[in-house]
């Protein structure tokens, strides 16, 4: 596949391993043994059966006939947001348990934005029986408080990250360097398509399973395996990725990532990397990151706490950079607006996150027979203080 | 412009025993402490200096140093800050000097512009934690030989032999060795497991020096490690020192010689 990563984790001149060495062992012991674990069979049945009995997968695609009236288009929404836990981190967190398991890992940590990622994997950690750490930004633990005791109630310990920006990107600074003092025994769950290779590419093979699905429901809905667009919103973009994957080689399929623009692109509050960004070096990898002349990370911006990160993936960087995907962005109102909309006109509250993609589906020129999926990454009961703040429904 | 025939790093080794290499933050604990450091540093005694590029994302380090990268930038400090105030560092400071701190600053910098730099104000040598060796060997090794810079590998605990044999391979400098599996600043005295893992170093019979660095506080942290390797770096103990007890001549000699005993 052209946009797959290469044999030295490289996604054109985007990716890589640039780990302290500490990390090394870890991250070396992952890179050759996730391909072959995820290439075998008994792991293969044990995912599957998970997803389908436990996340109850496939999830719908459901055609979205008022948004699809309103907007002018054949307008699909795939239901990531019925996954169990409320969104796809689901899909990664299941994988990434099992493979921790098949190399004898004792301990799992994690990093979180929103709440989601760390959510999930408390849930396989206490389905699986292990040890969960959960590191969160201290102001993520106050604005999406229903997740951190939702973590607590399936046992997993929130640790506050105090440092930084408070948010996504010191919480991953803490969970490596958690990981960088217990790195025998423990496996860190990254959530997003972004950190050293081999994560980006194990990240996104997990939620390709978006797209497999997708192709085939398509098919039956529409005899075509094939949209028009497929719209997906981004921070690290591993819903993007997943949603993405099976069309990346299908270059008549316009795939659409949206970012959020926070207050405005030019408003110095903001989290649209590809805009704003340049290529850069942090959390272990080679991607587009926003950050100061002198190198210095900027601290991002967002309404939705899963969007605000200062990167985004490898993979998307260089989609970006190849053209093969269109990168728009929402504005925190834009998107307040489409989560509303939506919740008004089928019945379904998004997550903000998720509402960024919808909020895309603003900018764009549909024909009346264009087939439009867009990814519903996950759903809004974790948001409703935020909208409940926002007021305008 | 200064010509270095042979590298102070070198050079040091040739005869020096117990080294003592002392790290701290560029623009800490004010914006233009910088050189005064390095001169008291000599002039108390330490064999090595390391000078931190501060980053507002440093990974591999522990709070204290985190602190200082923080009130650093606060401050002000760039790379392009620090050439400037290490510029004439050579009049006054003979010991080796190295430069270290994450890859991105130093990417955005320039790397041509950066190995420039650091030749022409006398930097011998770079500790970039996050740059790994087969991005070093493909596009980095042959710009800092060219500059006179040694690059300095870390080992831990768990690289394995053949690994460290590599390292060994594709550096004529120093090896950093840390001491135990933590981010910098860990506390307290080795354990077995530590003085095992020393010593299985010792017995590899490296054809670079070891520096131990993480966990080094205090003169008796110090004295086990030269009896495993060259000498010892210190960092945290010495930022948090900066940050109470001040950046002074008589400080600074108080510092180095309650660690070197």
């Amino acid at each position: 596949m052209r946009y797959s990563v290469d044999e030295n984790g490289y996604y054109g001149q985007f990716g890589g391993a640039y780990i302290p060495e500490m990390l090394y062992p870890n991250v070396e012991e992952l890179r050759e043994n996730y391909l072959a674990i995820m290439n075998d069979s008994e792991f293969k049945s044990e995912f599957h059966k998970l997803l389908k009995d436990y996340v109850g997968r496939p999830t719908p695609l459901y055609y979205a006939s008022r948004l699809s009236e309103h907007y002018g288009a054949k307008i699909y929404l795939k239901r990531e947001d019925l996954c169990h836990t409320g969104a796809h981190k689901v899909n990664n967190t299941i994988g990434q348990i099992i493979l921790a398991q098949k190399l004898g890992k004792k301990k799992i940590i994690a990093e979180t934005g929103a709440g989601q990622h760390g959510v999930a994997t408390a849930t396989v950690c206490a389905l699986m029986g292990m040890e969960c750490i959960v590191y969160m930004g201290e102001i993520d633990m106050a604005r999406q408080r229903p997740n951190v005791e939702r973590m607590k109630i399936l046992g997993a310990e929130v640790i506050p990250a105090k440092s930084g920006s408070k948010t996504l990107k010191d919480a991953t600074n803490e969970a490596m360097r958690h990981w960088i003092s217990h790195p025998v025994d423990t496996h860190y769950i990254i959530g997003s398509v972004v950190g050293p290779h081999p994560y980006p590419d194990m990240v996104a093979r997990f939620q390709s399973v978006i797209s497999d699905e997708m192709r085939k429901q398509l098919n039956e809905a529409e005899g075509t395996e094939f949209p028009h667009y497929v719209l997906a919103c981004v921070g690290g973009g591993s819903n993007a990725a997943g949603a993405f994957y099976h069309y990346l080689d299908e270059e008549k399929v316009k795939l659409v990532a949206v970012e959020a623009a926070g207050k405005g692109v030019d408003s110095g509050e903001s989290a649209a990397t590809s805009y704003l960004g340049k290529p850069g070096v942090l959390h272990g990898s080679k991607t587009l990151l926003m950050q100061t002349e002198d190198g210095q990370v900027v601290e991002p911006y967002s309404i939705s706490a899963g969007l605000d990160y200062p990167g985004i993936g490898p993979i998307h960087a260089h989609l970006f950079d190849t053209g093969r995907v269109k990168f728009e962005n929402a504005t925190d109102e834009e998107a307040m607006k489409a989560g509303v909309e939506l919740s008004k006109l089928e019945g379904i509250i998004p997550a903000i996150e998720s509402a960024h993609a919808l909020a895309a589906l603003k900018k764009l020129q549909f024909n009346s027979s264009d087939i439009v999926v867009v990814n519903l990454s996950g759903r809004g009961d974790k948001d409703l203080e935020t909208y409940i703040k926002w007021g305008q429904y | 412009m200064e010509t270095t025939t042979i590298n102070r790093i070198n050079q040091l080794f040739q005869n020096k025993k117990d080294v003592l290499s002392v790290y701290y933050t560029a623009g800490f604990p004010k914006l233009d402490n910088t050189l005064e450091i390095a001169q008291n540093l000599e002039k108390a005694g330490a064999d090595i200096i390391e000078i931190g590029m501060p980053f507002s994302d440093p990974v591999a380090d522990g709070p204290t140093i985190q602190e200082s990268n923080k009130i650093a930038l606060d401050n002000g400090m760039t790379i392009k800050l620090l050439f400037d105030q290490i510029k004439n560092i050579r009049e006054s400071v003979s010991i080796p000097i190295i430069l270290m701190g994450y890859i991105n600053p130093v990417i955005q910098f320039g790397i041509e512009n950066f190995c420039k730099s650091c030749e022409e104000v006398g930097v011998d040598g770079l500790i970039l934690p996050d740059l790994p060796m087969a991005e070093y060997m493909a596009v980095y090794k042959e710009k800092f030989e060219a500059h006179g810079l040694k690059n300095v590998f870390l080992i831990t605990p768990q690289t394995s032999e053949s690994r460290i044999k590599e390292i060994d391979n594709n550096t004529d400098g120093f090896i950093y060795m840390v001491s135990n599996a933590s981010t910098t600043g860990a506390k307290g005295d080795f354990s077995e497991e530590q003085l095992v893992y020393f010593d299985r170093i010792k017995q590899m019979s490296l054809g670079n020096p070891t520096l131990i660095g993480f966990g080094i506080s205090n003169n008796s942290t110090y004295s086990q490690a030269c009896e495993y390797s060259s000498g010892a770096i210190i960092g945290s103990a010495f930022i948090k020192f900066l940050g109470s007890e001040g950046t002074s001549e008589d400080s600074i000699k108080k510092f180095v010689k309650d660690i070197k005993g």
